[in-house]
């Protein structure tokens, strides 16, 4: 697999889920469960995004520069401020605590 | 006739108001995915021309940066289980959008989460099909032009660790989630995957960790642990 692969096989398996939802009669996804199950998916593969992201280092966790910069984020998605200003704030934080170390 | 026009002007400022904003952030994954996955400036634009979902882009991105080439199989994994949501999206806009091949092929496109928000939050039907094309062709339009400076930028930039990019991911997620975090039973998946993925991320090999953490959702999906018992007629999620 070379990168092109890869990314042409996420793009058209990723544009086929969305043509397969128009092509889907409407009450299989009415039903509660799959419609919970969907909405909770999103949840835990963002969180365990967010998880990795933080503390991952390769395979190993680390306690960095990234953890204050993600709860300073969270602080201010909690105060509402602007998802662009948050993401610029949160490098800002984690560049700035590297630069003094 | 007038709250007709009233109606229409409101769909529209919904879908600039969401659209725009979500547009500028195409920056920051175009600058992960050239510097933290070593992605070149036309893959990377591929993925915001033709997969155009931004959940599953930053999570291709994401595991390619931390597991390389050879986690292959979990970045497309991912990116596909992000992407699931989407078809329930395409499920819930098949009436709005109408008939005809080519209409709901490009529909079909545009289907992501603000085009579906925006004109699900609209009340009349006219109303919700300016939403979800207006919302979708600005988000369209503004995130490809937005990778593509991100992509030259990140080219530019070097290291990425230096200027905080990596803390700029994780909060980029962040932002992501941080909507869906309402219920008690959206939070608590949350805390569970994100331990588990954490915790795996020594033992098992890279991208495997984050699949496992999905496996969360589906136990608290089917079994309802910590949901609320009240259907879910009329509710907006």
């Amino acid at each position: 697999m070379t990168a092109w692969h890869v990314v042409l096989l996420a793009s058209i398996v990723c544009f086929g889920l969305k043509v397969l939802g128009y092509l889907v009669p409407a009450r299989i996804i009415e039903r509660p469960a799959p419609a919970r199950t969907v909405d909770l998916l999103t949840v835990a593969l963002l969180a365990a995004l967010i998880s990795l992201q933080t503390f991952a280092h390769g395979q190993q966790l680390q306690l960095d520069a990234r953890l204050p910069a993600v709860l300073v984020a969270a602080i201010l998605f909690a105060l509402r401020v602007p998802f662009i200003v948050v993401i610029v704030a949160a490098a800002v934080v984690a560049a700035g605590l590297r630069a003094l170390s | 006739m007038r709250s007709r026009d009233a109606e229409d002007t409101r769909a529209y400022r919904a879908a600039l108001a969401v659209g725009l904003p979500t547009a500028a952030y195409g920056i920051s994954f175009g600058a992960l995915a050239t510097v933290g996955a070593g992605l070149d400036v036309w893959q990377t634009m591929v993925l915001s021309l033709v997969m155009f979902t931004g959940g599953s882009q930053f999570a291709l991105v994401g595991v390619l940066a931390s597991g390389g080439l050879s986690a292959w199989p979990s970045a497309v994994a991912s990116a596909a289980l992000l992407g699931s949501r989407n078809a329930v999206y395409a499920i819930r806009m098949s009436p709005v959008v109408g008939r005809g091949f080519a209409r709901r092929a490009l529909a079909a496109h545009l289907t992501i989460d603000e085009s579906t928000a925006v004109s699900s939050a609209q009340q009349s039907p006219r109303a919700q099909k300016i939403g979800f094309w207006v919302t979708g062709l600005v988000v369209y339009v503004g995130w490809n032009l937005t990778t593509f400076i991100g992509a030259l930028l990140g080219d530019l930039l070097g290291d990425v660790s230096a200027y905080g990019l990596d803390a700029a991911a994780a909060a980029a997620f962040l932002g992501l989630l941080w909507p869906r975090l309402a219920k008690l039973q959206a939070q608590a998946v949350a805390v569970a995957a994100a331990f588990v993925a954490a915790l795996l991320t020594p033992v098992l090999m890279p991208g495997l960790p984050v699949l496992v953490a999905a496996l969360v959702a589906l136990v608290f999906g089917a079994t309802n642990w910590l949901g609320s018992r009240r259907p879910r007629l009329g509710e907006a999620s």
